[in-house]
């Protein structure tokens, strides 16, 4: 290729779809979804802890898999079905089994972590991560609790996953 | 983060293409890129999303071989019924690797193409000379803190460690990388640093990993991954072992073996001594730990990392025992 050819930077016109939702954006190429989430869509459920992908609290659906918002460009899940915690609720604002079950098991302390825990855990019970008290352990551990609420944390996944298999 | 220009290639070919262009980086996963964007390190022009091309996320398990396409998300892998029971030891080291989130975003080909976890490396703002990220410029882990840093394949450049668990399994089984104009095997693929710490891949512009494959075998089919570390989960390994055994029919003989290492080398290590040292050998604890601590051959220390000298033999070895406990 001409080595002479260049692409500058430009703003990107894109659409995103969350929580059933389509949404018109006007954005830098390097706008991650977090920031494109709280920043310009004022979704501010989604937390922004580490901004570097070890802390979790950024932690959404794309098309039905957890991954990290704040790892993610904005740009690059175009097209893909993005929820929020937002998007967790019914509409006439039944919790989800998740949700309650924190609630109930009191499995947060200051709460800044718990949009993100609440989104993994959803996830980890559909993919069937969630058998043992070991096995939930494992697969939230991609979810950092300062205040250290992790016995309750767990409690509230076990009491879930039990929920939603019955 | 610097602003680039961003670039949706939908075909393996028009990736190839948009690659060669100068300051062009590939975004796959986006846990390496993004992550380093952020840190200042990486500093693309343009980036070039591959994530959206088809076709190339197919996982095809066979005895005979494994394939996996560049897009393949390293969860899918993990999960995989076939993997599991043909190659176990490369479901077990994704699954020890990174968060369940990571592991949904991350995929196989940019996997090989993870960077070094070295604080100084990432670091450019506080500490500028790194030789991987400018050469010639020095290296700020010699003479700091070493505690993660390696002892296997250092060089007065760089002793930055090689991080990943995926390319540790590769390594043991011969598993090659698939370039499109030609494969090489993973274990060829990643540069010690040698005078040239920049250059940690044998990957020319232009190029794009499409597949990884792994050859079946019967040390693939029993095989296994320990990965020590300072926290139980979502660590990267102190140290770790991918191990692969096959017994003679007096199943206690070793007929073949594969080790490599993690954790403790500037790239993914394979111990032929080890493996060579306990073939014909009958597979008892003294015999496995003397062997093991074959692989520490030309080891050197800069003070923080001199435990993984002792470590490492002891989770080669508590690896090989595991295996032969399944006899």
């Amino acid at each position: 290729m001409n080595d002479q050819v260049t692409i500058s930077p430009t703003t990107l016109s894109i659409h995103l779809t969350i929580n059933g939702r389509d949404h018109a954006l006007e954005i830098e190429p390097r706008v991650t979804l977090l920031d494109a989430l709280r920043d310009r869509l004022h979704l501010t459920g989604t937390k922004k802890g580490c901004d570097q992908g070890q802390c979790g609290a950024c932690t959404v659906h794309v098309d039905g898999e957890r991954v990290l918002a704040c790892l993610t460009l904005a740009a690059q899940v175009e097209g893909r079905s993005i929820t929020t915690v937002e998007g967790l609720a019914n509409e006439d604002g039944t919790l989800h089994a998740v949700q309650a079950a924190f609630l109930e098991q009191d499995a947060f302390q200051c709460g800044y972590c718990t949009p993100g825990q609440i989104m993994s855990a959803v996830a980890c019970i559909r993919e069937g991560h969630a058998g043992s008290d070991d096995e939930i352990r494992e697969y939230m551990a991609g979810n950092l609790c300062r205040c250290g609420a992790y016995p309750n944390i767990v409690a509230a996944v076990r009491q879930a996953a039990k929920e939603l298999s019955a | 983060m610097r602003d680039f220009a961003y670039v949706r290639a939908d075909s393996v070919e028009a990736a190839r293409n948009a690659a060669a262009l100068p300051g062009a980086m590939l975004l796959a996963g986006g846990t390496t890129l993004v992550d380093l964007a952020k840190c200042g390190v990486a500093e693309p022009a343009t980036v070039i999303d591959i994530s959206h091309i088809d076709g190339l996320n197919a996982i095809d398990v066979s005895a005979d071989r494994a394939v996996f396409g560049a897009l393949a998300k390293m969860s899918h892998v993990a999960d995989n019924p076939q993997v599991k029971s043909l190659f176990p030891a490369v479901s077990e080291a994704l699954w020890q690797a990174a968060s369940a989130q990571l592991r949904n975003m991350a995929t196989i080909g940019g996997n090989l193409m993870q960077r070094t976890r070295c604080p100084y490396f990432r670091d450019p703002a506080n500490f500028p000379a790194c030789n991987k990220r400018a050469p010639g410029s020095g290296c700020s882990a010699i003479g700091g803190v070493t505690r993660g840093h390696a002892v296997l394949g250092i060089s007065e450049a760089c002793i930055a460690t090689y991080p990943g668990d995926l390319a540790v399994a590769l390594v043991a089984f011969g598993a090659e990388v698939d370039l499109g104009e030609r494969k090489l095997k993973v274990e060829d693929f990643f540069l010690a640093p040698g005078a040239t710490a920049e250059r940690e891949h044998d990957i020319r512009p232009g190029e794009v990993i499409t597949a990884i494959e792994i050859p079946g075998s019967a040390v693939a089919r029993r095989s296994t991954y320990v990965k020590v570390r300072d926290r139980q989960s979502y660590e990267f390994a102190a140290a770790s072992a991918a191990v692969g055994l096959e017994l003679e029919a007096d199943r206690r003989t070793v007929h073949d073996i594969r080790v490599a290492l993690g954790g403790v080398a500037t790239k993914p290590w394979r111990v032929r001594a080890v493996e060579e040292a306990l073939k014909g050998k009958p597979l008892d604890e003294d015999t496995v730990r003397k062997a093991s601590e074959l692989a520490m051959e030309g080891a050197v220390d800069h003070g923080a990392n001199h435990y993984k000298i002792a470590l490492a033999p002891r989770v080669i070895a508590r690896a090989i025992l595991k295996l032969g406990e399944t006899a």
